[in-house]
C-alpha cells in the first residue's frame, strides 16, 4: 500500500510570539518553525500501517524554514521518499494551500495514485481543519476527520476510530482510496536517534517539485494581528508566594465564596 | 583507584566496539560480581553488569540489545570505581550497548523522549525557550556579562548548564555562583543563549548522535570566542568538556565551581563573616565525588562557613549513593516506578536524615530538585533542606 503524508510547519510557540511592524504579520526575528503536531501524528499512523501491512510512505511538505530536518526525520522513521515543494506565495490561506496541492501532486513523478491520504486533522494556524477536506473534494476522494486510529483491510476499506465527548467512541469504514485527517495516531511519534536522522542528511534525498498554483486564489489578507488587550477588573497579584496567597484568600473570603 | 582520563575515540557500533581495545577489556572480566553488588539497581535488574557481560562474550548480543535492562544503570560510576580489572564500564562500555538498546526499544519512555527532543531543538531538556537562557541574569547580585557583548577575551568562561539557567532552584545556585565570583574578583562572562547542553546525559543514555551534533555546536561556539578557561557548576558538564570534548580537539582547562572556590578559599575567608548556625551534611555527587575524587574541596569549604558544623552520612566520598538522576536517569523516574524500582534519591535522603543535619549540601544541580522530592515524599522537608554548596558560600558571604 502507498501512503502520502502532508506534512507543514507552524510556529514553535516556546518562543513568545511577537506581532511585526507592519501590525498584520508574526515577527519573524525569533520566530521558529516546527513541524505541525497532528501532521507528525499523521506520519506516525502512516509509519505503523506500513510495519503492519508493508508498503511505502511519502512525505511532502510546502517549502518553510527547518522543514528539511523535518523531512530527513521522517525519512530516519522510516519514510520512503521525501518531497519538498518550492516557490509557494505568501499568504496562502486553506483554500489556497489546498489547491495548490491539488495542482501540484499530479504533476509529481510516481507519487499518484495512492491509497492513502493522510495530515494532521488541525493546525495551530489552520483550526478550521480545511486543508484536509479540500484536498479530498480537488482530488475526488473521500474524507474523514479527526480520526485517532485506522487500520486497512485487504478489501480496501479503512476502519477509522473517532473520539467524541463522553467517552464515547465511533468506528467508520471508508473506501480507499481516502484523505483521512488525524488528530492522533495510535500511539506517541516514535523517537529516532540523532544518529539516524545524521545518516539521513548525510544521505540525503529530498526531492524538490516547484509547486503549480491551483485555480482558486483564495489569498488571505490579514488586516490586523495583535495580543489580547489586558482588559480592565483584572488584577495581576505580585509579591512573595505567602503575599499572594494571602490576596488570593482576602480576595475569595471578599467575594463570599470562602 | 580508578582514575578518570580523556576518552580514545570508541568504536562506533557494539560489533566495532568488542573488536576495540576497551571493547577487548571484556575477554578480561573475572565474572566476581563486584559490578552487580554496588550497582545501585543490580537487585532489581534482570541482568546485571556481570550478566551483561558474560552475555556479550558469549556472543549473546542479541538478548542484551532486546531487552531495555540498561536503562536503569544511572552511570553512578560505582562498576568502574570497584572493578578490579579496570573494565571501563560506565564510560565506555556500557554507554555502547545502551546506544544499541536505544535504537532498538519499540518505545522511548515518553520523559525521556522529551528530554531528548527539547535537548537537540531547544539545548536544554526542559523544552524551555532558548532566548530566556540567560533570564535569571536579571535577578543576578552582581552583573553578569555576556561573552559576546564584552568584546575582549575574558578569564573564566563560566557555563551555567541547563538546570542553573532554567531550572527554579537551580537559578538560586546560579546567583549564589555570580555573587562568589564576583566577590572573588574572578573575571568572567556567559554564553547566554549561544549555549546549549554539554550533552553527557544524552551520551551516556546512549543518544551518541545527540551529543556529537551538542558538541559541534558548543565547541563551534567556543572557537568563537578567547577565553582562558571553562568554569562549570554541572558536574556532568565537566566530565563531557574535561574528557569528551578533547576527542575533537578542545584543549582549555575544565574546573568545577565547587574544587575552583575551594582552590580560592583563603581570598574568600576574610569576607565570610555571617553566622550560618547549620549542621550541614555533604553528599558527595558520583561525578565529581566518585569519578573525579573531588571530596575535600566541598568539605574545605564547608568547615570554613562560620557556624557550620559537618556530619557525615554512612555511605560517602567513593562509597556515596547515587541520587538516581545520572545518564538519563533524570527523566526515567515514571519508567523505573512501573518497573517497581526503588528511588534512590529516597535511599540517600533516608541517610541523610539519619545524620540530624539540617542541611544536605549538594554539588551537583540535579539533587537538587531530585532531594528535594525525597525530602517531601518521605515527611522531612520540615527539618530538612538542601542547598547547594555555592548557595551556602554566597550566604555567609557579608554584604
Amino acid at each position: 500500500m502507498k501512503i502520502l503524508v502532508l506534512l507543514k510547519m507552524v510556529p514553535d510557540v516556546v518562543e513568545e510570539l511577537e506581532v511585526a511592524a507592519d501590525g498584520a504579520s508574526l515577527d519573524r526575528g525569533f520566530l521558529r518553525l516546527i513541524i505541525n503536531e497532528r501532521d507528525e501524528n499523521a506520519l506516525e499512523q502512516a509509519l505503523i500501517l506500513k510495519e503492519r501491512h508493508q508498503g511505502e510512505v511519502v512525505v511532502l511538505a510546502p517549502e518553510a524554514p527547518e522543514v528539511d530536518d523535518v523531512l530527513y526525520t521522517a525519512m530516519a522513521r522510516g519514510a520512503d521518499r521525501a518531497i519538498k515543494v518550492t516557490g509557494l506565495r505568501e499568504g496562502l490561506g486553506s483554500r489556497a494551500s489546498a489547491a495548490m496541492l491539488a495542482g501540484t501532486l499530479p504533476g509529481i513523478a510516481g507519487l499518484l495514485p495512492v491509497d492513502l491520504v493522510l495530515t494532521g486533522c488541525q493546525a495551530i494556524d489552520d483550526l478550521d481543519g480545511l486543508v484536509g477536506p479540500l484536498v479530498a473534494a480537488h482530488l475526488g476522494l473521500p474524507y474523514i476527520g479527526i480520526v485517532t486510529g485506522l487500520d486497512v483491510d485487504a478489501g480496501n476499506v479503512a476502519r477509522c476510530s473517532r473520539e467524541y465527548s463522553g467517552g464515547v467512541r465511533g468506528r467508520f469504514e471508508v473506501d480507499l482510496p481516502a484523505v483521512v485527517g488525524i488528530q492522533g495516531a495510535e500511539k506517541p511519534p516514535r523517537y529516532v536517534p540523532i544518529a539516524k536522522v545524521r545518516a539521513a542528511m548525510a544521505a540525503g534525498g529530498i526531492e524538490t517539485v516547484p509547486a503549480v498554483p491551483g485555480e482558486e486564489p483564495g489569498l488571505l489578507e490579514t488586516l490586523e494581528m495583535r495580543k489580547p488587550v489586558v482588559a480592565e477588573g483584572a488584577e495581576m497579584i505580585a509579591g512573595e508566594p505567602d503575599e499572594i496567597a494571602a490576596r488570593i484568600c482576602e480576595i475569595l473570603i471578599g467575594r463570599g465564596l470562602l | 583507584m580508578a582514575q578518570a582520563t580523556v576518552m580514545e575515540a570508541p568504536a562506533p557500533t557494539l560489533a566495532g566496539l568488542l573488536a576495540s581495545p576497551a571493547g577487548r577489556q571484556l575477554l578480561s572480566c573475572i565474572q566476581c560480581g563486584t559490578c552487580a553488588g554496588t550497582c545501585p539497581y543490580g537487585d532489581v535488574m534482570r541482568n546485571t553488569p556481570r550478566r551483561l557481560i558474560g552475555m556479550l562474550r558469549e556472543g549473546f548480543i542479541e538478548e542484551v540489545i532486546a531487552s531495555d535492562d540498561l536503562l536503569s544503570c544511572v552511570t553512578c560510576y560505582d562498576c568502574w570505581a570497584k572493578c578490579p580489572r579496570g573494565l571501563r564500564l560506565t564510560d565506555v562500555l556500557l554507554p555502547l550497548v545502551k546506544e544499541q538498546v536505544l535504537l532498538r526499544l519499540p518505545q522511548v519512555p515518553a520523559e525521556l523522549q522529551s528530554a531528548l527532543s527539547n535537548t537537540l531543538r531547544y539545548g536544554n531538556p526542559m523544552g524551555e525557550s532558548p532566548r530566556k537562557r540567560a533570564a535569571w541574569v536579571e535577578s543576578a547580585p552582581v552583573p553578569v556579562p555576556l561573552l559576546r557583548d564584552l568584546g575582549r577575551p575574558v578569564d573564566v568562561l563560566w557555563i551555567v548548564e541547563c538546570y542553573a539557567a532554567y531550572y527554579p532552584r537551580g537559578q538560586d545556585n546560579a546567583r549564589a555562583t555570580a555573587r562568589v565570583l564576583g566577590a572573588l574578583g574572578v573575571d568572567f562572562a556567559i554564553l547566554g543563549n549561544e549555549e546549549k547542553c554539554a550533552g553527557e546525559c544524552a551520551r551516556l543514555v546512549g543518544e551518541a548522535g545527540l551529543f556529537d551534533t551538542l558538541r559541534e555546536q558548543n565547541l563551534a561556539t567556543f572557537g568563537k570566542y578567547e577565553f582562558a578557561r571553562l568554569l562549570t557548576s554541572d558536574p556532568h558538564a565537566f566530565d563531557a568538556f574535561s574528557y569528551v570534548y578533547p576527542m575533537l580537539g578542545f584543549r582549555r582547562p575544565v574546573e568545577h565551581t565547587t574544587p575552583f572556590v575551594a582552590a580560592r578559599l583563603d581570598d574568600l575567608k576574610p569576607r565570610l563573616t555571617r553566622e550560618l548556625g547549620y549542621r550541614v551534611t555533604y553528599h558527595d555527587s558520583c561525578v565529581l565525588g566518585r569519578h573525579n575524587h573531588m571530596h575535600d574541596q566541598p568539605r574545605r569549604i564547608l568547615e570554613a562557613l562560620p557556624g557550620v558544623s559537618l556530619v557525615e552520612m554512612t555511605h560517602n566520598r567513593d562509597n556515596t549513593i547515587c541520587c538516581g538522576g545520572g545518564g538519563g536517569g533524570m527523566w526515567l523516574d515514571t519508567f523505573y516506578k512501573a518497573k517497581g524500582h526503588p528511588r534512590l534519591s529516597d535511599r540517600r535522603v533516608e541517610e541523610a536524615a539519619a545524620t540530624g543535619a539540617d542541611v544536605l549540601a549538594v554539588s551537583c544541580p540535579y539533587e537538587v530538585p531530585r532531594f528535594e522530592d525525597s525530602l517531601k515524599v518521605l515527611g522531612y522537608d520540615d527539618r530538612m533542606v538542601v542547598r547547594d554548596v555555592m548557595e551556602l558560600v554566597a550566604e555567609a558571604l557579608a554584604e
